[in-house]
């Protein structure tokens, strides 16, 4: 399973849920997927979902799910500690690791090498973190969403791309709808 | 009333609730006010485009943020100021550490304030220079901006304006 199955899984799981998703192809395809005002789309900075996630999940109470993906993280690796050491119990971080950077032609990562990202987040002082394949991701996430506790989810999977179109719309706009939808879910 | 409780009181006044901060000497004081405050959830970084990753996270929650660091974090942050915070459309006051100007004792300090506020304007970002004590009563109106526009604005304090704070 590719990146893009993984999304089609969960896509009944987090329809409903506020997402911040990461740059490239995995905003990308979820927008092609399942476009919802409940996404927050990165349509630039690469490495910062993790931290914006965290940032939502701290300071109100609807549940957030963070998709980052193994090169994200390894670009922002720091966010581990910060995430182990401020705990959100509504925050989920699903950390998509197909070994690659599979925006700009599949290039490795050290992910898909010797490193292991469960290993640091649990270095890191992560206390659920959870490595799953593929295909048992959507389950997990289920369960984890069931879960009032903060959960780091690192879903092996296979590198590849789909050919998706870029996202046309507005940053503010897709910044707009987002806190509207954030707003409602806390009214 | 001290200028780290007159910047804090300033912060608080303007719902500010959340602040991220990667210290400096200059800024040690401001710091533990800010974790002094009831009103204010502080969360450190360790580095500054993960703080406004994290501000624009609050901000999008519903939480007006702010970020406290020192000026070379300009260096690290261009991309994040540019594509995240500006492209869409995030307010972000930056309280910043002006290292490197009258009063520096560190050298290598003075390689990043040369570029400072050149960057700065590069980046169209509205900047402040803090060098008296009393430049601290600008401080509620240029948050006000802040969130009015909806964009990053720099305040750059010195180590004049630091002196006996």
């Amino acid at each position: 399973m590719i990146r893009s199955d993984v999304l089609k899984e969960l896509q009944p799981i987090i329809s409903n849920q506020l997402v911040v998703c990461n740059i490239g192809l995995p905003s990308q395809e979820l927008h092609n997927l399942d476009d919802q005002p409940s996404n927050f789309y990165m349509l630039g900075t690469m490495g910062l979902a993790s931290s914006i996630g965290l940032g939502l999940a701290l300071v109100q109470d609807a549940k957030v799910i963070a998709i980052d993906g193994d090169g994200s993280i390894l670009t922002n690796l720091c966010t581990l500690t910060t995430i182990a050491n401020n705990p959100a119990n509504n925050f989920i971080l699903l950390i998509i690791d197909n070994g690659s950077y599979g925006s700009t032609g599949d290039q490795p990562t050290y992910a898909g090498m010797k490193t292991s990202l469960a290993k640091m987040a649990d270095a890191a002082g992560c206390e659920n973190v959870i490595e799953c394949s593929a295909r048992d991701t959507a389950a997990v996430v289920k369960d984890a969403l069931a879960r009032e506790r903060m959960t780091i989810i690192v879903s092996k999977c296979e590198s590849g791309n789909i050919k998706v179109p870029v996202i046309d719309l507005d940053a503010p706009v897709i910044r707009h709808r987002f806190m509207e939808e954030v707003a409602r879910r806390n009214s | 009333m001290s200028i780290n409780k007159k910047i804090v009181a300033d912060f608080v006044r303007n719902k500010i609730e959340f602040v991220t901060t990667v210290p400096c000497k200059q800024l040690a004081g401001v710091i533990e006010e800010i974790d002094r405050s009831d009103a204010i959830y502080h969360i450190p970084s360790n580095k500054e485009d993960e703080g406004m990753g994290l501000c624009a996270g609050s901000y999008m929650g519903g939480k007006r943020s702010a970020i406290i660091m020192q000026n070379t974090a300009i260096g690290v942050t261009i991309n994040t100021l540019a594509t995240l915070i500006q492209y869409y459309n995030i307010p972000l006051p930056m309280l910043i550490s002006y290292r490197g100007e009258i009063g520096e004792p560190i050298a290598c300090q003075v390689e990043m304030a040369v570029h400072t506020k050149a960057l700065l304007a590069q980046m169209n970002i509205p900047t402040y220079h803090f060098h008296e004590q009393s430049d601290v009563n600008e401080l509620d109106g240029i948050l006000k901006f802040s969130f009015m526009a909806k964009k990053p604005v720099a305040i750059l304090t010195d180590a004049s304006f630091w002196q006996g704070a």
